[in-house]
């Protein structure tokens, strides 16, 4: 019963699933991998349209993944799936308040578990990056050149100097010079907006091969 | 009007308002639920909102459970739940369809080849945001290099990872506490 297995899939996503945003994600590419409903290059799309619409991230993400799995029941139960755990653990938590998030087990805990959700997040990047960057099914035939999608790698570049990490000496001068202050604005940019560009580029410089 | 209904519209307007969830929505938490209808007071949001934090799940359906449960008891918390992923499922629910259809394109397919670039330099900013709050000392550096191991090349299963890591975190943690040292 595929609607059960939704449910108790995406019961566990919402259980174990710490630190808000995208840390649902290593849980979906879990559910790929068990199950064959979608495929990681599927995921990828699921998480750039998640980030571009209303809504919190986790949510679209199951909707999305519910969806593409069992149609628009399948996006009801995943979606309910998920959400069902906070309701649980809210309501029990919401019984000591304040003195759950001070109690030094809970600290110790969650100093254990965000570096572990740094973690998974960053591998569901390499899987990311694995498909959009790498080819590493070429390098048996043609060697280390043809391993990386230079293309992809060029666009990753931009995109990383104008939305990554303050780069070295940015936001450290008082009178920050043109250039500091153009990439600091480009920081501000919804990432929506740098979605669809990369959709623009991608289209005109034939990303797929197609 | 019903206080339900009331609860539902206003949590499924700000899930409608809030892009990317987490700390985008607090903003529209303030000005809905703080100023408009006094449900919580600022201390009290940013309470729920570091429970919601330190409790699994999506950030801002906690944040919605807690402060309907507040206001309206068991049944307020699940309302103003539904109503946070009203919006999601059906804006989700119409462009899965739309795609579905569309997805032999070429054209589809190049713009997701490039959106995909796209998705990996966010996650990646995503990451060197969360290593800086998550990985505080060697023992923190430990636990995230060994989890991404076990995940990226091994394929452990997440939730094995998780408990693992709380474990490891408690007992990291008292035994620096015997060391005589504070965290």
């Amino acid at each position: 019963m595929i609607f059960l297995e939704l449910f108790f899939r995406f019961f566990k996503a919402g259980l174990f699933a710490v630190g808000g945003g995208l840390a649902t994600l290593p849980f979906l590419y879990e559910i790929s991998d068990a199950t064959g409903w979608f495929s990681h290059a599927q995921l990828a799309d699921m998480v750039a349209i998640s980030e571009s619409t209303p809504g919190p991230i986790g949510v679209n993400m199951a909707t999305y993944v519910g969806y593409s799995s069992a149609g628009l029941l399948g996006g009801l139960v995943a979606t309910l799936g998920l959400i069902t755990p906070s309701v649980i653990v809210i309501m029990i938590v919401a019984r000591f308040l304040r003195s759950f998030s001070d109690n030094k087990y809970v600290q110790a805990v969650f100093y254990g578990l965000r570096p572990a959700s740094t973690a998974l997040i960053a591998a569901a990047g390499y899987s990311v990056l694995k498909i959009s960057l790498l080819h590493l099914d070429l390098f048996s035939t043609g060697g280390l050149a043809a391993v990386f999608d230079w293309k992809g790698l060029l666009l990753a570049l931009v995109l990383l100097v104008l939305t990554g990490p303050q780069l070295p000496g940015m936001g450290k001068s008082k009178e920050p010079n043109a250039l500091v202050k153009l990439l600091q604005s480009c920081r501000k940019i919804h990432p929506a907006a740098y979605i669809a560009l990369s959709a623009v580029v991608g289209i005109l410089f034939h990303f797929a091969g197609v | 009007m019903n206080v339900y209904l009331d609860l539902f519209l206003t949590f499924a307007r700000i899930g409608g308002l809030t892009f990317g969830g987490g700390y985008a929505m607090l903003p529209i938490l303030q000005r809905e639920v703080v100023e408009k209808r006094g449900w919580a007071s600022n201390e009290e949001l940013m309470d729920y909102y570091a429970i919601g934090q330190c409790t699994p799940g999506v950030i801002a359906v906690n944040t919605a459970t807690f402060i309907g449960l507040k206001n309206r008891g068991v049944l307020g918390g699940i309302v103003a739940t539904l109503g946070v992923v009203f919006p999601s499922l059906l804006i989700i629910t119409v462009i899965a369809a739309f795609i579905s259809n569309f997805a032999d394109l070429a054209v589809v397919q190049n713009a997701f080849a490039g959106v995909r670039v796209c998705v990996c330099v966010l996650i990646v900013n995503a990451v060197v945001k969360l290593w800086k709050k998550s990985v505080v000392d060697l023992p923190a550096l430990f636990i995230c290099l060994a989890v991404f191991l076990c995940s990226a090349f091994f394929s452990v299963t997440p939730v094995l990872l998780v408990l693992f890591a709380g474990v490891a975190g408690v007992i990291i943690q008292t035994l620096k506490g015997k060391g005589g040292k504070v965290q």
